[in-house]
C-alpha cells in the first residue's frame, strides 16, 4: 500500500509544501512570455515561408494534409528572394544602418559631455539634473517628435529666426530629409544615452584622476588614458541602446523624413498596412532580427560585465 | 575634485537641455497662440484647448487609452514581480536563462517586430481557438502588458537583488510561510519600486502608437494612433494643446515624487545620524 504510486504522489506534495507556490510563480510569467513573446516569433518565421494569397488571412498554410493522408511542408523562399531582387529593400536595410549609426555617434557627442557633467556636478544637483534628463521621457514620445515639425518646417521657428536675424534669404529645407530624422533619433533617444554613462562615470574612484595630476597628467590626457577607458562598458550600453530601437525606428522617418525616405521600419509598415503583403512583411521582420542579433549580443556582454564589476 | 573645465561642463549642461526642453516649450507656446499658422504669433488665446475639449473623436481616444493603460499597468506589475521574484528568490530552476532573456528582449525589441508577430498570434488563435474573436481593447492590453511587464521585472528585480534578505530569512526560520513572508515582509519594502513600475507601465502604454496600430481592430483607435493620423496631415494647434496638457500633468507628477523622494532621503539622513551619534 505504501508504495502506490498515489501513496507517493501525496506524499512527496506534502513534504514538498510550498511548492505549489513557487512552481506557479515560476510557470505564470514563463507561460505568458512564451506564448506571447516566443510563439508569436515561430509565426513570424512560418509565415515568411508561405506564400501570399488573396484571402482572410492573405497567406497559405505551410503544412497540409494531402489527399493520401501524408502531412506535406511546403516551404517557399520566394519572400526572401524577393528581398534579395528588389533593391528597396537593400537600400532600406542599408539606410536604417547608416542612419541608425550617425544618429549613436551624435547622440554620443551629446550625451558624453552631459554625463560628464552630471556625474562630476555637486551631489544635490545630481538628482535634478539626471530627473531633468528622464523628464522628457515621460511626455509622449509621439508629440515630442511632432514638436520637431513646427521647429524644422520651411517656415517653422528655425527658419523664421534665422530669416529674421538676416542670415538666410531663402528658408534651408530641414524637414523630410535625413538631417530632421537624426534630430529626431537624437532627440528622443538622448536619455538612454546618458542615464548608463551617467552610471559608470559616477561609479569612478577620482583618485585615479588626482594620481595621474600629481604625476604631472594634463587634464585632457587624464581624460583620454583613464576617463574615457573606464566609461566604455557604458559607452557601450548607451550606444546599443539607441541603435537598436534606431534601425528599426518607424515613428521619426514617418514624420519627419520625406515620402522617399527607405528605413526598414517604415518598408515593414507599408508591406502590411498598405500592401497587405503579410509573408513579405515578415520576411522583412526576420531580415530585421537578424540584423538586430549582433548588437544585442553587444548590449548583453556588456551589462554582464557591468554586473560583474559592480 | 576641484571644477577644472567648469566653462566646458556648463557649456555642456546648458545646450544638452536646451536641446531637450526648446521642442516641449515652443509646443506649450505656440499653444496658446491664437493664429492657426501655428510659426506666426498671433496673440494670446485659449481656443485651442475649447476645440481640444469639444473634439470627440480625441476624448474617446483619451478615455481609451486611459483605460487600456490602467489595467495594462496593474497587470503587468503582477506579472512583473512575479517574474522578478522567480529570477531573485527562486534559485536555479530549469530554463532560468531562457526566463530572463524573454523578459530582457522585449525592451530592445522593434516595435514593427513585436507589433506584427503579435498580430499574427492573434490571427493564428482566432483560426485555432476562436479566441480572441476580432482585435480590439484585449488584444491592445494583452501586447502592452507583454512589453511591459519586461519594464517592471527589471525594476522589481534590481529592487529585490540590492534588498537584504535576512528579513525575509528570518520570517522563514520562525515558520512563516512563502506567501504570508512576500505579503507581510516583502512586498511593503518593495512597494516603491511596484509603484514606479506601475507608472512606467502605464506611462509606455499611453504613449504606443506602433503595436496599438498592429494588433487593433475597427472602432479601437488608441489617443496615439488619433494623433498620428492627425499630425501626419500636417501640425494642428488642438495637438499643441493636448501636448501641454500631458506635459503639465507630467511635471506635476514627477514634482511630486521628487518631493516625497527628497523628504524620505533627508529622513533617512536625519536616521543615520541620530544612529551614528
Amino acid at each position: 500500500m505504501r508504495d502506490l504510486p498515489a501513496c507517493r504522489w501525496v506524499r512527496t506534495r506534502l513534504l514538498h509544501q510550498g511548492t505549489g507556490g513557487r512552481t506557479a510563480v515560476i510557470a505564470v510569467p514563463y507561460l505568458w512570455l512564451l506564448l506571447f513573446f516566443i510563439v508569436p516569433f515561430v509565426i513570424v518565421l512560418k509565415i515568411a515561408f508561405s506564400e501570399t494569397q488573396i484571402a482572410l488571412p492573405p497567406y497559405q498554410p505551410l503544412l497540409y494534409w494531402t489527399r493520401d493522408r501524408v502531412l506535406e511542408i511546403k516551404l517557399n523562399i520566394g519572400n526572401f528572394l524577393f528581398l534579395l531582387e528588389d533593391d528597396l529593400y537593400w537600400k532600406a536595410y542599408l539606410n536604417s544602418i547608416k542612419v541608425a549609426a550617425v544618429s549613436t555617434l551624435l547622440c554620443l557627442l551629446l550625451g558624453y559631455p552631459m554625463a560628464y557633467a552630471i556625474a562630476r556636478a555637486r551631489a544635490t544637483w545630481r538628482i535634478i539634473l539626471l530627473m531633468m534628463v528622464v523628464l522628457p521621457f515621460w511626455t509622449s514620445f509621439l508629440l515630442r517628435v511632432y514638436a520637431w515639425i513646427g521647429i524644422l518646417k520651411n517656415n517653422g521657428l528655425i527658419n523664421n529666426f534665422l530669416m529674421w536675424m538676416g542670415v538666410i534669404d531663402q528658408p534651408i529645407v530641414m524637414l523630410q530629409t535625413d538631417f530632421a530624422i537624426y534630430v529626431g533619433i537624437v532627440y528622443s533617444y538622448l536619455p538612454f544615452m546618458v542615464l548608463p554613462l551617467y552610471a559608470v562615470l559616477e561609479k569612478m574612484d577620482l583618485t585615479l584622476l588626482e594620481a595621474a595630476a600629481d604625476l604631472g597628467s594634463r587634464p585632457f590626457r587624464s581624460f583620454l588614458t583613464i576617463t574615457l577607458p573606464l566609461s566604455m562598458p557604458g559607452v557601450v550600453a548607451g550606444s546599443m541602446l539607441v541603435f537598436i530601437p534606431a534601425v528599426g525606428e518607424f515613428v521619426i522617418p514617418a514624420l519627419l523624413g520625406g515620402p522617399d525616405t527607405l528605413m526598414i521600419g517604415k518598408v515593414l509598415w507599408t508591406e502590411f498596412f498598405s500592401n497587405r503583403d503579410w509573408p513579405v512583411a515578415s520576411a522583412v521582420a526576420i531580415a530585421l532580427l537578424a540584423l538586430l542579433v549582433v548588437p544585442i549580443a553587444f548590449l548583453q556582454r556588456s551589462q554582464r560585465a557591468q554586473e560583474g564589476r559592480f | 575634485m576641484s571644477p577644472r573645465l567648469p566653462f566646458f561642463r556648463l557649456s555642456a549642461l546648458v545646450f544638452g537641455f536646451a536641446f531637450l526642453y526648446i521642442p516641449i516649450l515652443s509646443l506649450i507656446v505656440y499653444s496658446f497662440n491664437k493664429s492657426r499658422l501655428v510659426t506666426v504669433w498671433g496673440g494670446f488665446s485659449t481656443e485651442w484647448y475649447v476645440r481640444l475639449f469639444s473634439n470627440e473623436q480625441i476624448l474617446n481616444a483619451v478615455w481609451l487609452s486611459l483605460k487600456i493603460a490602467a489595467v495594462n499597468a496593474t497587470g503587468a506589475v503582477i506579472l512583473g514581480t512575479l517574474a522578478g521574484l522567480a529570477l531573485t528568490r527562486m534559485g536555479g530552476f530549469r530554463g532560468r536563462t531562457l526566463l530572463s532573456g524573454m523578459t530582457t528582449a522585449p525592451l530592445v525589441m522593434p516595435d514593427v517586430i513585436t507589433g506584427l508577430s503579435l498580430l499574427l498570434l492573434f490571427v493564428a488563435m482566432e483560426q485555432l481557438l476562436g479566441w480572441p474573436q476580432g482585435r480590439g481593447v484585449t488584444t491592445i492590453t494583452i501586447a502592452h502588458m507583454t512589453l511591459t511587464l519586461a519594464y517592471v521585472t527589471v525594476i522589481v528585480q534590481s529592487r529585490l537583488s540590492t534588498l537584504d534578505d535576512s528579513l525575509e530569512e528570518a520570517a522563514m526560520d520562525l515558520g512563516a510561510r512563502p506567501a504570508t513572508i512576500f505579503f507581510v515582509i516583502t512586498l511593503p519594502i518593495i512597494a516603491p519600486a511596484l509603484l514606479a513600475g506601475w507608472l512606467l507601465a502605464f506611462t509606455i502604454s499611453l504613449d504606443d502608437l506602433v503595436i496599438a496600430s498592429f494588433v487593433s481592430g475597427p472602432g479601437s483607435s488608441t489617443l496615439p494612433m488619433v494623433i498620428f493620423s492627425k499630425v501626419r496631415l500636417g501640425v494642428s494647434p488642438d495637438i499643441n494643446a493636448l501636448a501641454t496638457i500631458m506635459v503639465a500633468l507630467v511635471t506635476l507628477g514627477v514634482v511630486i515624487a521628487g518631493i516625497l523622494m527628497a523628504r524620505r532621503e533627508a529622513r533617512r539622513q536625519r536616521d543615520i545620524q541620530m544612529a551614528a551619534g
